[in-house]
């Protein structure tokens, strides 16, 4: 956990003073960065929407076969997807610039508000996974450079390597078997239990993150039983990612174990243990800040796998009750948001290594 | 990389074949993981080609000369890995699953590379907007999960339906989406880089044709690095493959074994504590991924000789110096100190 606490600290001094030396130059990155999340987006919301019409138009796909022909041909000549898809498809775009994201054809509700009751329960997994993935990843990653080439790096690496070979729904399987079904600790699946739902439903403003209103709800019963539901998840998902950090902290720290300085530190008599927590480990973090961009996208897409497993009702786990409807203005409004995340995620990890570390401006 | 043509001049032909060389190369515990991976890859692969005759029952295979198989039963001697919900034998379905998977990858790793390391040569050769657009097009879809492009295309290429060929080409053209870019990347950026060289340029003052040019001076170069990619890629192929088969947009259960399917079977089963239907499978997949993944990453560490374990004392020193030296003063840097390191 003291890492966790030491991550951030990096940034002030690390920035103060060459922020200054630098100046225009870090703000016109910035600028021109921030530019280039557009044609990202705009791509993906273009591929997404042509694949999505390949198949033909959403209301047929939705409910042909289930409705009279005519009125099937009535319903998609009132949505418009019988003109020319050209025209659809900027019509779309214009309704994604000012937020309309459209109405689901399903069950009838605006994408914009399915969007955040789901994206909140999603924004919460990530969280709780992101948390498991530095607190095991970062401290063993270190463990693993100090005692390189040893036993106990040996054993580490190979945890790593299964972390990524397991995929999600088996380790989530496994978990389950282990501490709900023969342990009974932990519940099977789901967010939270009814009872303790109807609780927090009675709050003025739910955020939709579960422990959040917990807490404000001020019922410990019922901040244990959000709790107790999310460490299956948060631990499925954040192994997945924590094999990733540990071997980018290894691989880091025992590049700058190498430095000169570190040598200079230990003629010195510093401490084994200070060397790898301070004078090593502080460098070594900026790779694994610009790679954790990339972990964003591997944990949203492993979000979806979890959410299944765990039945735990997010964004993942519509996009496929979605996907089995055929409700593709639904799914289509699902992938948007994801592309948005994952441009702006890049985006923000980008600037952050910009500050920290000049030589990336160009 | 050069390590490997050095000893291959030196040795017998055998020792210079790619994977060989690099056992020869390892020492201690990077050559138990090589090795552990090329085991666990060989048994793979071995139980694709053998499934036909080592598998008890059929995949889609519901009852024997003795009736139908019960369903969801505890492992026992008739069915060694007990059956599942819908009343498949679990052994057999693990052993066919291998001969899916690897199907899957070679469909789809086959199709990347061809269109990547196409795309790539012409996108770095030529250069100019095409160059921009692809490079914004591949920077767009690498950045996006892959797990969730690969659903968008299985749902619009196979609209649900699947057929073994229908179900498996599906996957595959979805893995490719998926991994086209990261070719592309690759092979683009060592175009650009060997444009440049001396030996390029003579070929161009020679007047040789572009189409030549690429295709005798750069290709070869320019590809060194796909084995490698493509160990790393087959692993990431099977976790897609299993995502799809797990979310219910992969194969049909009576037209292929896929690990993936049988596991989202497995989840309603695991509630109730049956096991067996859901762990074999799940560790059917584990063991694949990781031997590929021990596999591509042992070979990786072993060329980069910053990664690479070091020879204890003596002659056998000489050969890792060698490859140090090749690789430029930056690494020399870091490789000095190391020793130390790994005293203390």
């Amino acid at each position: 956990m003291t890492t966790l606490i030491e991550v951030p600290d990096v940034e002030p001094d690390a920035v103060a003073p060459k922020s200054k030396s630098a100046g225009g130059g870090l703000g016109r990155y910035i600028v021109v960065r921030f530019f280039l999340i557009i044609p990202t987006i705009f791509i993906l919301v273009t591929l997404v929407f042509f694949l999505m019409r390949v198949i033909g138009d959403p209301i047929t796909a939705a409910q042909g076969g289930r409705l009279p022909p005519d009125v099937l041909a009535q319903r998609i000549h009132d949505a418009g997807y019988d003109r020319p898809i050209i025209i659809q498809y900027f019509e779309y775009l214009g309704q994604l610039i000012t937020g309309n994201f459209g109405t689901t054809i399903t069950d009838r509700r605006p994408v914009v508000e399915m969007l955040s009751t789901f994206g909140a329960a999603t924004l919460e997994l990530s969280i709780n996974a992101l948390i498991v993935a530095l607190a095991v990843g970062i401290p063993l990653g270190m463990i693993a450079a100090q005692r390189r080439d040893k036993a106990t790096d040996a054993f580490l690496r190979c945890f790593a390597i299964l972390c990524y070979a397991t995929p999600v729904f088996f380790s989530g399987l496994l978990l389950k078997l282990t501490f709900s079904v023969w342990l009974g600790w932990l519940p099977v699946a789901g967010r939270v239990s009814t009872r303790t739902e109807l609780t927090m439903g009675q709050l003025a403003a739910p955020t939709g993150i579960y422990w959040l209103d917990a807490l404000r709800s001020g019922d410990f019963t019922a901040l244990g039983d959000v709790v107790s539901h999310a460490v299956l998840p948060a631990i499925a998902l954040g192994l997945l990612t924590a094999g990733v950090f540990l071997r980018l902290v290894r691989t880091n720290v025992i590049g700058t174990l190498g430095k000169d300085y570190v040598e200079a530190g230990r003629s010195r008599g510093v401490s084994e243990f200070r060397l790898v927590t301070k004078h090593a480990y502080k460098p070594a973090l900026i790779p694994i800040i610009t790679v954790m961009g990339l972990q964003i996208a591997l944990m949203l897409g492993g979000a979806v796998l979890t959410e299944t497993t765990f039945e735990w009702k997010g964004l993942g786990y519509q996009l496929v009750q979605y996907l089995n409807a055929r409700d593709f203005v639904a799914v289509q409004g699902i992938v948007v948001l994801l592309a948005v995340i994952v441009a702006f995620t890049n985006f923000v990890v980008d600037v952050v290594a910009a500050l920290i570390d000049p030589r990336v401006r160009y | 990389m050069s390590t490997a043509t050095i000893s291959g001049r030196k040795k017998s032909f055998l020792s210079g074949l790619p994977v060989i060389s690099h056992v020869n190369k390892s020492v201690g515990l990077q050559r138990g993981m090589l090795i552990t991976g090329l085991v666990l890859t060989g048994l793979f692969l071995l139980s694709t080609v053998l499934a036909p005759f080592i598998a008890p029952y059929g995949y889609s295979q519901l009852s024997d000369a003795s009736g139908s198989f019960p369903t969801q039963d505890a492992p026992s001697s008739k069915h060694l890995l007990g059956t599942t919900v819908g009343g498949y034998d679990v052994l057999s379905r693990v052993l066919w699953g291998s001969q899916t998977a690897v199907t899957v990858i070679v469909v789809a790793v086959a199709m990347s590379i061809f269109l990547g390391v196409a795309l790539g040569l012409l996108s770095g050769y030529f250069g100019g907007w095409l160059d921009r657009v692809l490079v914004v097009i591949a920077d767009a879809i690498y950045a996006f999960p892959s797990l969730l492009l690969a659903i968008v295309m299985s749902i619009v290429i196979s609209r649900g339906q699947s057929s073994f060929w229908g179900g498996i080409l599906a996957c595959a053209f979805s893995i490719t989406v998926v991994f086209v870019p990261q070719y592309f990347r690759v092979i683009r950026a060592e175009t650009i880089r060997l444009k440049a060289e001396p030996f390029v340029e003579s070929a161009m003052v020679l007047g040789a044709s572009s189409l030549r040019i690429i295709t005798r001076h750069i290709f070869k170069n320019a590809t060194r690095t796909l084995p490698l990619m493509f160990t790393l890629n087959a692993s990431e192929a099977i976790l897609t493959l299993a995502g799809l088969g797990f979310l219910g947009f992969g194969i049909e259960p009576s037209s292929a074994a896929e690990w993936g399917f049988d596991l989202n079977k497995a989840m309603a089963d695991a509630s109730s504590g049956i096991w067996w239907t859901g762990v074999f499978p799940g560790i059917a997949i584990v063991l694949t991924v990781l031997g590929l993944t021990l596999v591509g990453e042992s070979i990786n560490d072993l060329n980069d000789p910053r990664l690479r374990g070091r020879k204890r004392a003596g002659g056998k020193a000489s050969r890792s110096k060698a490859a140090a030296g090749t690789d430029g003063k930056n690494t020399g840097a870091t490789t000095a100190p190391e020793p130390e390191a790994g005293k203390a």
